[in-house]
């Protein structure tokens, strides 16, 4: 019905905050790279909105594909109220109802993968470190 | 049958973003990211309807098979549109800036 609606909700968010830590990293950054022309490769490390970038691209990948399917199956229409469900306040109830069990379950999984994905990425990450360390050492 | 459409071409995409040397060149990263995400959500509304239909989830009608699979497969291309144009804006590879600084 209009489960898609948590996660849009939800990327929104996450695109609102990866453009403000995105900020936050240049700024940062700014300083050591006029120092020393680039950042040394043993001090390498996943940013955060790298990170974010990838939780980005699961929720409004899915989020458009999810649209044009709810587009596909007529619940979604190019015209106010846009969502079919909106019609009659039994769909409504029923619509909110699925927002609260479907579309969350949608958010917590799409963002519990990306948290798996973070840390195996730091992991692999931080061996690559440890092996250059090594081997300047 | 769209979610199993949809899982096979992330998977895909993701063996492509895996072996290919020029991986962010072409943004294929953004192509996986798209398709897991949407098979993940795809994923929980599976698990929804089949803990309300059980088996009977299965049972359906060539005509349902048929509409999800093209479903599928309109999915997929949206997919790899949503792509190009994204590669076409970011320009990894500076293809406009060399196209417009010889003109």
């Amino acid at each position: 019905m209009a489960c898609f609606i948590v996660p849009a909700a939800e990327a929104i968010a996450v695109t609102a905050a990866y453009v403000a830590v995105k900020k936050n990293e240049q700024k940062l950054q700014a300083p050591k790279l006029a120092e020393g022309g680039k950042l040394a490769d043993n001090t390498a490390k996943i940013t955060w909105s790298k990170r974010l970038s990838w939780l980005m691209g699961l929720l409004w990948g899915g989020v458009l594909l999810l649209t044009f399917e709810h587009f596909w199956h007529g619940e979604v229409v190019p015209f106010p109220p846009f969502l079919t469900a909106m019609a009659s306040p039994e769909d409504t109830a029923e619509m909110l109802h699925e927002m609260a069990t479907v579309g969350v379950s949608m958010a917590v999984t799409v963002t519990a993968v990306w948290g798996v994905i973070c840390a195996v990425a730091e992991a692999k990450v931080k061996a690559i470190r440890n092996a250059l360390q090594k081997t300047a050492a | 049958m769209t979610l199993l459409i949809t899982i096979i071409a992330s998977v895909i995409a993701t063996i492509v973003w895996y072996a290919a040397e020029q991986r962010d060149a072409y943004k294929l990263g953004t192509l996986s990211l798209i398709y897991w995400g949407a098979s993940l959500m795809w994923l929980m509304d599976f698990v929804f309807e089949y803990a309300e239909l059980k088996t009977e989830y299965f049972n359906q009608a060539f005509a349902d098979i048929l509409n999800d699979s093209l479903l599928g497969v309109a999915v997929v291309t949206l997919g790899l549109v949503a792509w190009v144009v994204i590669l076409l804006i970011k320009d990894p590879k500076g293809v406009f800036k060399k196209k417009f600084s010889k003109q």
